[in-house]
C-alpha cells in the first residue's frame, strides 16, 4: 500500500505505478507502448471520477487532511508575483502554525494570513501539526490590523484541526485570543476573503475567519468539531467518526446548501494534491473576481453588510 | 449537585448516584461541595447558593442569578418564546430532538440563554445568563441570537450590558451554525464597542470552549467567580494531548486573575453592588447608593 495515498485512493495508486512501470521499461526500447499508455490513463481518469463521484463526508474528511494536500505557502507561492512574511506577535512569540506578510496577486497588493501545516516531522514539529497558539492568533490580528491601516484587502487560507489545546496556550489566553479576532475581523475596515483549503477546524479555525465571503475548497471541511472528537464526546465510541462526519454536515457542498458558506471551489480531478498548480491557478482566479466584487462597494455599505451576513447565522423559531 | 458533578459525564454521574455516596434527600438538604456541610437549601438558596460556612459557590440557576441582580419588580424577560430547531436533523445515540424536549422539561426554560432587562439600582441594566442545566449551557442558534438582540437592545438603548456565562462551549448537534453563533455575538460586542457602551462578562463555572473563546472574554471588564473553571479546551483534553498532569488550580479563576485574563474576582453576594459601581463609574453616573 502506498502510503502517499489513501485506502479509497489505492485503484488510482496501482494505476499510476503500472502506467509508470510501462514507461520505466519503454525508455530505450523500439516497440510502441503508446497506445496501452494512453488506454491506462483513459482508465485512470474515468476510475478516478468513479471514487470521487461518491465520495462519503469521512473519506471527504480524509481528503481534507491528505498528507500530499496544498498547504498555505504553496499557494501563495504560485499565486502571489511578491511574498513578504511577516513575522511575530511582538508580544512573545513567532507561531510557526500560523504564517503571514505581504504579497501581491494579480498586480494587487494584499495582506495574506493562513495556517501552515508541513509534511516532514521537523516541520511539523515547527509548525505544531497546524494547531496554533495564542501568539499566532495575535500575530495575525497584528497583521489585519496593519492591513486596515494601509487600505490593504485581506486573505485568509484556513487550514487547521484547531487551536492547539496545551498547559501554555491556555496559560496564554488562547480564549481570549481567539475571541478578540473574531471581534476585529467583524470590524476590520477592509475587504476579507476567507478560505477553507483543507481543514476548517472549530474556534482556531474560524479566528482567521469572519470577513465578507467563506470560500471553500471542494474537498475541505469545516466543522465545530472534529469528527473524532463527536464521536467520543455524543456516541462515546471512536467507531462511531464516520457517523459522526455525516451527522455535522461538513463538507462544502452541504455547507453551501445550508446557506452557512458562499462558494464552493471546484477541485481538479482527484483533489487539489493531483495536481496543486492547476488548483492553486484556479483559486487565485476565483479571489481575484472576489476581491473585484467588494473593491467595488462602499466600506460602509461593506461593513454593513458583513455585519448582516454575521447576524443572518442560525436556525430558530419564536 | 455540585459543580463537579456538573461537568462530570453523565454516565460518570450515574455510577457515583448509583453507589450512592454522600446521597442526602432531594430538595431540602444540600451537602456542600467545599466543606462537606450539610446545608438546608432554602437558607442556601436566600445566600444566592453560597456556602455561608466556607464561601464554596454552588451552581445557581439562570433565571434565580438574573432576578437577584435587578432591583426587586423592575425586570421584563425578553425573547422568552425563541425556540431551537434542528436543522441538521442531528442524531447521535439520541435525536437532537428529544435532547431538546428532555432539557425544556428538565429545566423548564426554551433554550440554555436567558435575557432580561430592568433596573440596577435605579439605572437601566440588560442582562443574559447560560442555564447550564440545559444542555450544559451549550451555545446554538437561540443562545447566539438572544445574545445578539440583547447587545442590539442595550445599543439602541444606551444601557449597560452583563453577562454571566456557565457553559462547555458550542452546541455540537448544531454543528457549524453552532460555530458561526461565536463570529455573530462577537460581531454585536464589536458595535458596543464602537458605541462606548459597556459590557461586563462574568465568568461562572464552567466557562470553557467556544463561548469562553467569543463573547465571554469580550468584557470591557472580565469578572471570574471564586474557583470557576475557565478555559479553552478542557482539562481532559488537554491532559490527554499534553500527556502530563495539570497543575493545581489550573483554569480556576485565580489562575486566570494570576495569568492576567480576567480583571477580578467577585464573590456572587458582592456581585450585585460591584456591577453598579462598575457601570457607574463606565458611564461616568454618580455612586448608587
Amino acid at each position: 500500500m502506498n502510503p502517499n495515498f489513501l485506502d479509497f485512493e489505492q485503484p488510482i495508486a496501482e494505476l499510476e505505478a503500472k502506467i509508470e512501470e510501462l514507461r520505466h521499461a519503454s525508455n530505450g526500447q523500439a516497440f510502441n507502448i503508446d497506445e496501452e499508455v494512453r488506454r491506462l490513463r483513459e482508465k485512470l481518469k474515468v476510475k478516478t471520477a468513479e471514487i470521487f463521484r461518491n465520495l462519503n463526508s469521512w473519506q471527504t474528511t480524509q481528503l481534507s487532511r491528505h498528507p500530499a494536500r496544498p498547504y498555505t505557502l504553496d499557494y501563495i507561492s504560485v499565486m502571489c508575483e511578491e511574498f513578504h512574511e511577516l513575522a511575530g506577535d511582538r508580544a512573545y512569540a513567532d507561531d510557526g502554525a500560523i504564517v503571514g506578510g505581504l504579497g501581491r496577486i494579480g498586480g494587487r497588493p494584499v495582506m495574506i494570513i493562513g495556517h501552515q501545516k508541513a509534511r516532514d516531522t521537523k516541520g511539523k514539529i515547527k509548525r505544531n501539526f497546524g494547531m496554533p497558539r495564542p501568539e499566532g492568533y495575535r500575530k495575525a490580528l497584528r497583521l489585519m490590523k496593519m492591513a486596515e491601516r494601509f487600505g490593504l484587502p485581506l486573505l485568509t487560507f484556513i487550514d487547521t484541526m484547531g487551536a492547539y489545546p496545551g498547559i501554555g496556550a491556555e496559560e496564554r489566553g488562547q480564549s481570549e485570543a481567539i475571541a478578540r479576532n473574531l471581534l476585529e475581523m467583524a470590524d476590520l475596515k477592509t475587504p476579507i476573503v476567507c478560505t477553507v483549503i483543507g481543514e476548517g477546524g472549530s474556534g482556531g479555525a474560524l479566528a482567521i475567519g469572519v470577513g465578507d465571503r467563506t470560500l471553500m475548497l471542494q474537498y475541505s471541511t469545516y466543522s465545530v468539531i472534529t469528527p473524532e472528537g463527536c464521536a467520543s464526546i455524543l456516541w462515546k465510541s471512536g467507531e462511531k467518526t464516520k457517523d459522526a462526519a455525516e451527522a455535522l454536515g461538513m463538507t462544502a457542498p452541504r455547507l453551501l446548501e445550508l446557506g452557512l458558506i458562499d462558494k464552493v471551489v471546484r477541485e481538479p480531478l482527484g483533489g487539489a494534491h493531483r495536481n496543486p498548480q492547476s488548483m492553486a491557478v484556479r483559486l487565485k482566479a476565483v479571489l481575484l473576481n472576489q476581491l473585484d466584487e467588494l473593491a467595488a462597494m462602499p466600506l460602509a455599505d461593506l461593513l454593513e453588510r458583513r455585519y448582516q451576513r454575521l447576524r443572518g447565522y442560525g436556525a430558530y423559531q419564536e | 449537585m455540585n459543580w463537579l458533578q456538573k461537568i462530570m459525564s453523565p454516565r460518570a454521574r450515574t455510577q457515583n448516584t448509583s453507589a450512592g455516596k454522600g446521597k442526602v434527600p432531594e430538595g431540602v438538604w444540600e451537602k456542600c461541595g467545599g466543606c462537606g456541610t450539610v446545608l438546608y437549601r432554602p437558607e442556601l438558596e436566600r445566600n444566592l447558593m453560597v456556602c455561608p460556612k466556607c464561601g464554596h459557590h454552588h451552581y445557581i440557576g439562570a433565571r434565580a442569578r438574573l432576578l437577584s441582580l435587578f432591583d426587586e419588580g423592575s425586570t421584563q424577560e425578553l425573547w422568552a418564546s425563541l425556540e431551537p430547531t434542528d436543522p441538521l436533523k442531528f442524531r447521535d445515540s439520541k435525536k437532537y430532538r428529544d435532547r431538546i424536549v428532555a432539557a425544556q422539561k428538565s429545566t423548564g426554560e426554551k433554550d440554555a440563554l436567558l435575557a432580561m432587562g430592568g433596573k440596577l439600582k435605579g439605572r437601566p441594566l440588560m442582562a443574559v445568563a447560560f442555564e447550564f442545566a440545559y444542555m450544559g449551557g451549550s451555545m446554538g442558534s437561540v443562545v447566539g441570537e438572544k445574545f445578539t438582540r440583547a447587545a442590539e437592545k442595550a445599543l439602541a438603548d444606551r444601557s449597560a450590558l452583563v453577562c454571566f456565562s456557565a457553559t462547555g462551549g458550542a452546541r455540537m448537534q448544531e454543528a457549524l451554525f453552532s460555530l458561526m453563533q461565536m463570529a455573530k455575538t462577537s460581531a454585536a460586542l464589536a458595535r458596543l464597542r464602537d458605541a462606548g457602551v459597556p459590557y461586563i462578562s462574568v465568568l461562572t463555572n464552567p466557562t470553557t470552549g467556544g463561548v469562553s473563546a467569543s463573547l465571554a472574554m469580550l468584557g470591557d471588564i472580565n469578572i471570574g467567580e471564586p474557583k470557576a473553571l475557565i478555559g479553552f479546551a478542557g482539562p481532559r483534553v488537554i491532559e490527554q494531548t499534553v500527556r502530563e498532569t495539570l497543575p493545581e488550580g489550573f483554569q480556576r479563576s485565580e489562575f486566570l486573575l494570576e495569568h492576567g485574563a480576567i480583571d477580578m474576582i467577585v464573590d456572587r453576594r458582592e456581585m450585585r453592588d460591584k456591577l453598579a459601581d462598575l457601570f457607574g463609574l463606565l458611564t461616568k453616573a454618580p455612586r448608587a447608593a
